[in-house]
């Protein structure tokens, strides 16, 4: 039993903050297509898909606490992109028992060559997709492409719907692949909380109210303790579903992540006064996607129902 | 990163986990916080300690097992699970012994930690005046210097387990001008049956005297009952508080048992979606405590120290144990207001538990300042 980090692992999140540090993802955010889709080459050249992705089809995979490491920081750095999708895309073709899909697909995904998407029923960002995977009726299709492209209340989201037809890839649906969508949606979501705090925290240093800085009032004190505590929490039930992968345990994950992060999004908002709310303050691009994970891959009530439930349904079973 | 407990472990686990099975009562003792449920306890403790499972991360020349500090979580997790009975033992196994270990003499180790370990002699904590709850640092009960020890004067209150207990642990002001309130303290041990001493019940919200206040009226106590340097109370104190709030007060098995019994409430109540969700929550929060615990165990025995991250953790259980408890009162409809459960005995305990051990605005004040680096300020 050492339930911590191995220093690889710490590494990992160490360079790809810089990284991602150094993009400047805001910009890339408020910029067009192609900064996108140059910043999703290069966190897959950085090795984020290749946990997901099986050694056989040129993955480093299965390896889910790695995945849990990367999408802490792609949440911390609020990366836009179909991310999640393109890890569950990579989790659904893996355990597929035909292996001709995976072959053709998941080393273009784990190389960052392939961006890709699953509709189930709405297709994250399909618009920016290669690969656009659709669940129908139980089944797994390809589909030829997407509509209806629709904004989030995150800016760094589009909700899109796959186009009808294309090929019929699997006549089932491995249902434990949502599993892993689920692990990496709590890895964004404490990713998007830890760098609400951490922004909240330098701001109430140095907003000066009264005469004296914010931070040092106890109402506002007792609020970031209580953010704080929620994520440090949430960060061990993480870790542990990644452990374990177990279906209990990862909607443990994602309740507790989201709910953090969405308890901080809040605290961060009130604290950042009306500077917050607007758009063109960064803080934004946090605070929207802290309600936009909330609700994907599994809202806080299906994931507590799941944790009670002894048969955990999978995600793909309920779309 | 890693969750499986080594073989030794698991056969540490087995074993503890056959013990429990053939020795916990089968018909639950009567309250601790009642005389007859306070003597019963502490049969219970010598019942433990005769196996040496009342005290296992102790060294054996104690009565310990010298088990680490993960079996020590294993322990717990067995015992909670089998519906073992709440430990009278606790306030000198976690407050005072470790506190010993760290800063008493060799003679004090053992003469003071056997008896302990087998229940012979139960302590109570004597920490909070009436004027001093949170803020030690404005503690008055005085020590003043005589042959061969200190004569003490002064009132303690809000005194756990004091009420039935033997013995009693804390600070009191042996220097009565220093520039700063926290010097010039003096850690001290004493009998609650010397001479001068006073003890009256204090009813807490059930009525039980599970506390107690304390009148001290030129109590002699000897030098060799001074834990540390004279003056030095407070660095010395501080070191157990840590760990109060740490690891060692509220184990993660107590609160993995606690969830598990209220799922079992809830669907022997038929399942009632409107509680489905504070429920889940309950089995979230204890699987969280549990693996932060294994997490700061881990850095722990890493040789980090556990530092004011035991804040947070204060602030987490305390939080938890009291919605845990409310969760099954309102499962309970009508029958939740009944005071002879083990819910509702539950629930005046966990009541307490933002209060005690340094109050939460205390702990998120050390969270938010030391922690996350905010500025003092005033309180």
């Amino acid at each position: 039993m050492r339930f911590l980090l191995s220093p690889q692992q710490r590494d990992f999140a160490r360079s790809l903050d810089a990284m991602l540090t150094a993009a400047d993802t805001p910009s890339v955010i408020r910029g067009d297509h192609t900064a996108r889709r140059a910043l999703w080459s290069r966190i897959a050249e950085a090795g984020v898909f290749a946990p997901a992705v099986p050694e056989a089809y040129e993955g480093m995979g299965p390896l889910p606490v790695d995945l849990a490491v990367a999408f802490v920081e792609l949440g911390r750095h609020a990366v836009p992109g179909p991310v999640v999708e393109t890890v569950l895309a990579a989790a659904l073709l893996a355990a597929l028992p035909e292996p001709g899909p995976a072959k053709r697909l998941l080393p273009g995904l784990a190389a960052g060559e392939t961006v890709a998407t699953v509709g189930a029923p709405y297709a994250l960002d399909g618009d920016a997709a290669d690969v656009v995977l659709a669940v129908r009726g139980g089944e797994l299709w390809l589909a030829p492409g997407v509509a209806d492209v629709r904004p989030s209340l995150d800016p760094g989201r589009r909700i899109t719907t796959p186009l009808p037809g294309g090929e019929r890839i699997s006549s089932r649906v491995p249902g434990h692949a949502f599993d892993w969508a689920r692990l990496a949606t709590a890895a964004q979501a404490l990713g998007v909380g830890l760098a609400l705090l951490d922004r909240t925290v330098t701001h109430v240093t140095r907003r000066v109210q009264f005469g004296v800085p914010t931070g040092s009032f106890q109402a506002v004190k007792h609020r970031l303790a209580d953010a704080k505590t929620a994520l440090e929490f949430a960060r061990p039930l993480l870790f542990g579903a990644a452990v374990t992968l177990a279906p209990r345990d990862v909607a443990a994950a994602k309740a507790a992540a989201c709910e953090a992060a969405y308890a901080t999004a809040r605290t961060a908002l009130q604290l950042h006064g009306a500077i917050g709310y607007t758009a063109e303050y960064d803080l934004s691009l946090w605070l929207t996607k802290a309600r936009a994970l909330r609700t994907a891959w599994g809202s806080p009530a299906e994931c507590r129902a799941d944790v009670l439930s002894a048969d955990v349904l999978s995600a793909a079973r309920r779309a | 990163m890693d969750l499986t407990h080594s073989p030794a472990d698991e056969a540490f686990r087995t074993e503890a986990r056959a013990w429990l099975a053939a020795h916990v009562p089968a018909v639950p003792l009567p309250s601790l916080e009642t005389e007859e449920g306070f003597g019963a306890h502490r049969a219970w403790e010598a019942e433990l300690a005769a196996d040496r499972w009342s005290v296992v991360s102790w060294p054996a020349a104690y009565g310990g097992r010298d088990a680490g500090l993960l079996r020590w979580l294993v322990f717990e997790e067995e015992y909670y699970a089998a519906g073992a009975p709440g430990r009278v033992g606790q306030n000198g196994i976690s407050l005072l012994a470790p506190t010993l270990f760290d800063h008493g003499t060799e003679e004090q180790r053992a003469r003071v930690l056997p008896p302990m370990a087998t229940g012979e002699v139960i302590w109570a904590q004597a920490w909070s005046e009436p004027g001093a709850g949170s803020d030690l640092a404005s503690l008055t009960s005085k020590a003043v210097r005589t042959e061969g020890g200190w004569l003490v004067n002064g009132q303690k209150t809000w005194s756990s387990r004091a009420a039935f207990a033997d013995r009693a642990f804390g600070l009191f002001r042996s220097e009565p001008r220093t520039p700063k309130p926290h010097q010039g303290l003096t850690y001290l041990m004493f009998d609650l049956r010397a001479p001068g001493v006073t003890v009256r019940p204090i009813g807490r919200l059930d009525g039980k005297p599970a506390f107690a206040d304390i009148f001290l009226d030129d109590v002699f106590v000897p030098d060799e009952d001074v834990i540390g340097e004279p003056g030095q109370g407070w660095r010395i104190a501080m070191s157990a508080a840590g760990n109060e709030r740490g690891l060692t007060l509220r184990s993660p098995g107590r609160f993995l048992a606690a969830a598990d019994r209220l799922v079992e409430l809830w669907r022997g109540r038929g399942s009632p979606s409107q509680e489905r969700e504070r429920v889940a929550d309950a089995v979230i929060g204890a699987r969280a405590y549990q693996l932060f615990a294994y997490a700061a165990a881990a850095r722990f025995l890493d040789g980090e120290p556990i530092g004011p991250e035991s804040s947070l953790n204060k602030v987490f259980w305390s939080e938890y144990d009291i919605a845990l408890h409310e969760t099954a009162l309102d499962l309970l409809g009508r029958d939740g207001e009944l005071a002879d459960t083990d819910w509702a005995e539950g629930y005046v305990f966990a009541l307490a538990g933002p209060i005690y051990a340094g109050t939460n605005e205390i702990q998120r004040d050390i969270v938010a300042e030391r922690l996350l680096g905010l500025p003092k300020g005033r309180r």
